[in-house]
């Protein structure tokens, strides 16, 4: 199943399968720019799997592997660890490209582990919050109240029940020297994260938030707009963590009323056509208003 | 059948196949602890910890499934790979073990045969491995702590194969073989250095030359991809009696290639079987033939790829063939090697009968006085004419 990528395309070639506006091919480009070449990408199975590699053809023009959807933290755990043995450590990094489903559910054990044993290798989430390549199921990242496929609002549900699980603070737990979260709204941000977390040794962890113009319902040309209104309403706070300590914050100028980044996504439209929606979007503008003290956004 | 000429020393099975992993030095190596394999995983980890094992990455792992994945990675990255397990392990490698093939990875893992929960059991029969039959890995059986030793370069030398590049599983029972203390002649290093070149695959993940590995496939070539692990395997099935060959050549030691006789030429009873129970069976050959009774034996060391002509080949005298399973197909109430061996004889014209027997289940012993009356109602059904349907030879009825 192995094929040879022209070395004259860019690292991450155009002529993929991606949606128009798509999240994670923008993310994708972004952390290869930020890497460079010297690199062995390993990614789970998921939209970026799919829609950049139909055999014969490859986006890739970097080494790249995918094997399943659960184990990708473990696989990139085995390359690190071959290098080693191998005695090719040197300069190339081992950068883990995952969805939020692959990184947050499935293989949440294999990242634990891979964080755990203290493999050099920097374990990068394009969180689109949900399950984009089967179809917009809810993930354990998808937001409290966002309607998917499999948390559609209705009679006895207004949206997706839970709240979103905190995995950069997991990782935090794990002693993982440096994790940050950014969004494809922000490159710069996206590109000097991903640079910090592959120049620093051990497990990194870089936590992507990526609007999926499919999935979240916004038109195509809308991507990083949605990006940057999750992030100035307070809902996504763009945050770096060295060795435990908050050490970088995104501070907002003008902090939004989070009803702005709401109004322009179909998975929210029902809070705003059903009268328990008032609510939930009380809830929403609390949980904003909560990392806002709790991170200082404001400035 | 071994012509021995190294020194003999008493060690645990497991050892003895640790110590064969050491001599084909493994650059990684992931292992779980799981009963009966735990011992193998506990040797290499010592091995390790006394420096003995090179460069070689040890990494303990949270779970079977990372322990197959991790190994994925490394091999795809050029190392020689090791594993270990058995039974929920194997289970919960499922997943992997088919991709791991498809990707075309030779990595090596040693199957400490145990049973599957529920009700849950440590001891042995073959249902974990015989359950990942159709995962595209190269199934090898031993019959002794030696044979596993011994299988084990063989087993990198025919994965390996640029024709081949199928991983392979070796597969000896557990506790029966895995904890048992023989006499074996412990691989040596310089030996196994002249036998098994090093690991040279044609792909590896290396920025110098970027390639994609694992890509999707549509329709329109995915069975393609399929049909040349086939291929990969048919070229397993032609190296395996050459390197058996080899191995003799430079360790004096031989066991059959892809499957190995006793006593068949003038057999009319032909029991076929894998595993430990191999030993005992012998054992009985040489006892029923003092009364008269011609009673041979077709032992299965390749059940993947399945040696079909030569199992043909084989059988192409026996009056009556029974064949030995640790393990059921549930819902069909037969082992695996009646199936294929059934299976084997269809489409030939032979017309001789199969009788399967299951026993040794969960690790209930199985004694030579079974195997024993296992022959007796063989011969009589063969002088009768009389087909029996696969049944348990072990089963305790008072509790059924
Ligand atoms: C074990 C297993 N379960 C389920 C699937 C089906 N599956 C493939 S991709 C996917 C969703 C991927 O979601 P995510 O990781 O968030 O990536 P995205 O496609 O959203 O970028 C699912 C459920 C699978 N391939 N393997
Ligand atoms: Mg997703």
């Amino acid at each position: 199943m192995n094929q040879r990528s022209p070395k004259t395309q860019p690292l991450f070639a155009p002529g993929h399968r991606g949606c128009a506006g798509c999240c994670n091919a923008m993310a994708v480009k972004f952390i290869l720019r930020a890497i460079g070449s010297d690199c062995i990408v390993a990614t789970p199975t998921g939209c970026t799997e799919v829609f950049s590699t139909p055999y014969p053809e490859s986006a890739w023009n970097v080494p790249w592997i995918h094997s399943l959807f659960d184990n990708i933290a473990a696989v990139s755990s085995g390359i690190e660890s071959a290098l080693k043995a191998l005695g090719r450590e040197g300069e190339t990094k081992v950068v883990t490209i995952a969805g939020d489903g692959a990184t947050v559910d499935i293989g949440l054990q294999a990242l634990s582990g891979a964080f755990e044993r203290g493999h050099n290798i920097t374990y990068i989430c394009i969180d689109n919050e949900a399950y984009m390549n089967t179809g917009v199921q809810r993930s354990s990242g998808t937001p409290y109240a966002a309607s998917t496929t499999t948390s559609p609002p209705g009679k006895r549900s207004i949206g997706n029940p839970l709240g979103k699980k905190n995995v950069p603070e997991i990782m935090v737990a794990h002693g993982s020297p440096y994790v940050a979260t950014t969004s494809v709204a922000y490159p710069k941000d996206v590109m000097r994260k991903v640079k910090k977390a592959v120049e620093t040794r051990g497990p990194t962890y870089v936590h992507i938030q990526a609007p999926c113009t499919t999935g979240w319902g916004f038109d195509t040309h809308l991507t990083v707009e949605i990006g940057k209104l999750a992030v100035k309403t307070g809902l996504w706070p763009l945050l770096e963590i060295t060795n435990g300590e908050i050490t970088g914050v995104h501070r907002i100028r003008k902090k939004l009323p989070v009803e702005e980044y709401l109004r322009r996504q179909r998975r929210y439209r029902h809070l705003f056509t059903t009268p328990e929606g008032e609510e939930v979007i009380r809830e929403l503008q609390e949980i904003a208003d909560r990392n806002a003290e709790h991170y200082e956004l404001e400035l | 059948m071994s012509e021995l000429k190294a020194e003999l020393k008493v060690v645990e099975g497991s050892y003895a196949v640790a110590h064969a992993v050491k001599t084909c030095h493994p650059d990684v190596i992931a292992a779980y602890p799981i009963t009966p394999q735990t011992h193998i995983a506990e040797n290499l980890s010592q091995f390790n910890a006394d420096g003995e094992l090179g460069n070689c990455e040890y990494i303990t792992v949270e779970s079977e499934f990372s322990a197959l994945s991790t190994l994925i990675g490394a091999s795809a990255t050029g190392a020689r790979t090791y594993a270990s397990t058995a039974s929920q392990g194997l289970a919960l490698m499922h997943e992997a073990l088919f991709n791991a093939a498809g990707m075309r990875l030779p990595i090596v893992m040693t199957v400490a045969n145990r049973a599957l929960s529920a009700p849950l059991s440590i001891w042995n029969d073959q249902q974990d491995s015989i359950a990942q039959r159709d995962v595209g890995w190269i199934q090898l059986y031993a019959e002794d702590p030696q044979e596993a030793a011994d299988m084990t370069p063989q087993a990198y030398k025919i994965s390996e194969d640029r024709d081949v590049m199928t991983p392979a599983m070796i597969c000896f029972d557990g506790f029966i073989l895995t904890h048992v203390y023989e006499p074996v002649a412990l691989l040596e290093e310089e030996l196994t250095d002249e036998f098994l070149p090093p690991f040279n695959p044609e792909h590896i993940l290396d920025p110098k030359n970027p390639e994609t590995f694992g890509a999707f496939a549509d329709p329109s070539i995915y069975t393609e991809f399929r049909y040349m692990q086939e291929l990969g395997m048919r070229e397993a099935l032609k190296k395996i009696d050459p390197v058996a060959e080899e191995f003799r050549e430079i360790y004096g030691r031989y066991y059959g290639g892809l499957l190995d006789e006793y006593r068949l030429d003038d057999a009319e009873i032909v029991l076929v079987a894998m595993g430990s129970i191999i030993g005992t069976i012998k054992d009985v050959i040489d006892e029923v033939r003092r009364d008269g009774i011609k009673a041979g034996l077709l032992k299965i060391r390749s059940f993947r790829p399945f040696p079909l002509d030569a199992v043909r080949k084989a059988l192409k005298n026996a009056g009556i063939i029974v064949t030995l399973d640790k393990n059921i197909s549930i819902g069909k109430c037969e082992g695996a090697l009646c199936t294929e061996i059934k299976a084997a004889l269809y489409n030939t014209r032979l017309d001789t009968p199969v009788v399967g027997y299951m026993l040794g289940h969960g690790g209930r012993d199985v004694p030579p006085e079974i195997i024993k009356k296992i022959i007796n109602k063989a011969t009589r059904s063969m002088k009768d004419g009389l087909t029996i349907e696969s049944s348990y030879a072990d089963l305790k009825e008072e509790f059924v």
